[in-house]
C-alpha cells in the first residue's frame, strides 16, 4: 500500500511542474510531445505514446528491459529524460521489422526458440541489434560481454546467445 | 508488485553558458545539482524518493563533450565524455589503453553510452573503476568556478567516500593527462562478484615503462580502489620496485606490501581479509603480466 501512496504522491505533484515541448523522431515518425521534467524516455514510450513492447524492468540501469536505440546506440531509456532528447531519432522494438517482415535477428529468436517468458525480449533484441550493426561477426565472448546489461530469468542465455550468432550468419542486424 | 514510484520532482533547466552554470548555482545552492550522464543520481533519487529541486545539465557546454590529444600537451577529456566515446577512440586504445579496459568493466554497454568520466570522478566512490587508471595515468582536474579555473590533482580532489574537494560554486570541467613514457604498457584487473557487469570487490590498475636510471630498469605505477576511503597510488611500493632488480619474489613481496597498505572495510560485497588477499593477488598478477610485456 505504501507504494501506491507514493505514486499518488508523486503524480499529484508532477501537476505543479514545468512541462518542456519537444520533438522525437519515433521509428522513423516525428512527435511534438509535452513532457514534465521528470519524465524519463520509458514513460514517454509506455504511457504517452503507447508503445508498450519497450518493458520497464529494475528502473536502475541493471536489467535492460528498456533498450532503445538513441541514434543507434542502445541505451537504457529508464536512465534518461525526455526532455534530454529534443530532436534525437529513437529506435524501439515496434520500428525494428517493416511491413510485417522480420529483422534476421528477430527470425533467429524464432527459428530458435531464444524466448521464454519474453519480458526481456525486446531489449536483448535492441542490444542484439546495436552489436550486430557495430560488430556484423561478433565472437560468442563479444556477444556475452555486449549483453551483460540484458538479464533474462529465464532461458539461461544460451539459446540468445545462439541466436545472435544464427542473425550474424544470415546476414547481420540489418 | 508495482514498478517503482518515478523520479521526484525537479525542474530541468539546460545550461547555455558557464556564466549560466555559475549564476545558477549561486543562486539555488545546495538544491540545485549538476546532471551528467545521471545513471548514479536518477538511481539515488529514485531510492530515496527525494532529490535536488533543479538538475542543470551541463553536458552540451563548450568542449564538455570533446576528447583531444597530441603528443606534447597529452590528452584532454571533456567531464561529460561518455565512457564508450573514451574507451573507443583510437588515440586512447594506443596511448591510454588502461583508461578504455577500464571503462569497459562499468556497468554494461547501454550504461556506458550515457554515464561520463567526469560523473564518475566527481561520485567519488571508492570502488569507482575509472580510478585506478586515471590514478597511474597522473590525472589533473581542472574546476572553474566564475573566479576561474584550478588544477587538482586526484589526489587532491578525493577527499572522502562520495566526497570531493569541489567548492559550492565549482565544477569539473576537464580531466587532463600527461602522455605516456614511451613503450608504457599496462593493464586493469578487476574483481567483481561475477565475471562482468559488477562493482569492483578490488580493482588494481598498473602501468610500467623503461627507466635505464632505475636499479629496476622500470618503472611501476600502481592504482588500486574498493580498499580504502578513496581509490590510491602505492608511492612506497613504487619506490621498491624501482630500487631492486626486479625478479618474481620481488613482485611479490611488493604485492605483500600493498596488501599491508590496503585498508578496506568488511560490506556486503566481500569481507576485509578477502579485499586485502585479493588486493595481494591482483598487484602480483598486474606486475607479472605488465612486466612479461616489457622482458
Amino acid at each position: 500500500m505504501g507504494e501506491i501512496e507514493i505514486i499518488l504522491l508523486t503524480n499529484k505533484k508532477r501537476k505543479t511542474m514545468a512541462k518542456h515541448t519537444i520533438t522525437l523522431i519515433i521509428n522513423g515518425q516525428s512527435e511534438e510531445l509535452v513532457v514534465p521534467s521528470n519524465m524519463t524516455l520509458l514513460h514517454t514510450l509506455r504511457d504517452q505514446l503507447g508503445l508498450t513492447g519497450t518493458k520497464n524492468g529494475c528502473e536502475a540501469g541493471e536489467c535492460g528491459a528498456c533498450t532503445v536505440l538513441i541514434d543507434g546506440e542502445p541505451v537504457n531509456s529508464c536512465l534518461v529524460l525526455s526532455v534530454e532528447l529534443d530532436g534525437r531519432e529513437i529506435t524501439t522494438i515496434e520500428g525494428l521489422s517493416s511491413n510485417g517482415k522480420l529483422t534476421p535477428l528477430q527470425q533467429a529468436f524464432v527459428d530458435l526458440n531464444a524466448v521464454q517468458c519474453g519480458y526481456c525480449t525486446p531489449g536483448m533484441l535492441m542490444a542484439g541489434t546495436a552489436l550486430l550493426r557495430r560488430n556484423p561477426k561478433p565472437t560468442e565472448e563479444e556477444i556475452q560481454k555486449a549483453m551483460v546489461g540484458n538479464l533474462c530469468r529465464c532461458t539461461g542465455y544460451q539459446r540468445i546467445i545462439d541466436a545472435i550468432m544464427e542473425a550474424s550468419r544470415q546476414g547481420g542486424a540489418q | 508488485m508495482l514498478a517503482r514510484p518515478g523520479l521526484p520532482d525537479f525542474e530541468y533547466i539546460k545550461a547555455e553558458t558557464f556564466q549560466d552554470v555559475f549564476d545558477r548555482m549561486k543562486e539555488k545552492g545546495d538544491d540545485l545539482k549538476l546532471l551528467m550522464g545521471g545513471t548514479d543520481l536518477f538511481v539515488q533519487m529514485r531510492d530515496r524518493g527525494e532529490g535536488p529541486s533543479f538538475l542543470l545539465d551541463v553536458k552540451g557546454l563548450p568542449g564538455m563533450q570533446e576528447i583531444s590529444f597530441d603528443k606534447k600537451n597529452g590528452l584532454i577529456v571533456g567531464a561529460a565524455v561518455t565512457l564508450n566515446s573514451l574507451s573507443s577512440h583510437p588515440n586512447l586504445v594506443k596511448y591510454f589503453n588502461v583508461l578504455c579496459e577500464a571503462a569497459d568493466t562499468v556497468g554494461n554497454y547501454q550504461l556506458r553510452n550515457l554515464a561520463t568520466l567526469g560523473g564518475n570522478i566527481c561520485n567519488a566512490s571508492p570502488s569507482a573503476d575509472m580510478s585506478p587508471a586515471a590514478l597511474i595515468y597522473d590525472g589533473k582536474v581542472i574546476v572553474e568556478s566564475s573566479s576561474g579555473e584550478r588544477e587538482l590533482s586526484l589526489d587532491q580532489f578525493w577527499i572522502g567516500p562520495g566526497k570531493t574537494a569541489l567548492k559550492n560554486d565549482e565544477f569539473l570541467k576537464r580531466i587532463q593527462f600527461p602522455t605516456p613514457p614511451e613503450k608504457a604498457v599496462g593493464c586493469y584487473l578487476k574483481l567483481g562478484r561475477s565475471k562482468m557487469g559488477d562493482l569492483a570487490i578490488v580493482g588494481v590498475a598498473v602501468l610500467a615503462f623503461p627507466d635505464s636510471t632505475l636499479p629496476a630498469g622500470i618503472q611501476f605505477r600502481i592504482g588500486i580502489n574498493s580498499t580504502a576511503p578513496i581509490a590510491y597510488r602505492v608511492p612506497s611500493v613504487e619506490e621498491f620496485l624501482s630500487q631492486n632488480p626486479i625478479s618474481d619474489e620481488i613482485l611479490y613481496k611488493a604485492a605483500e606490501m600493498a596488501m599491508d597498505i590496503s585498508a578496506p572495510i568488511e560490506d556486503q560485497r566481500a569481507t576485509a581479509i578477502y579485499q586485502k588477499k585479493m588486493v595481494r593477488n591482483l598487484v602480483y598478477k598486474g606486475l607479472k603480466e605488465v612486466w612479461e610485456r616489457l622482458k
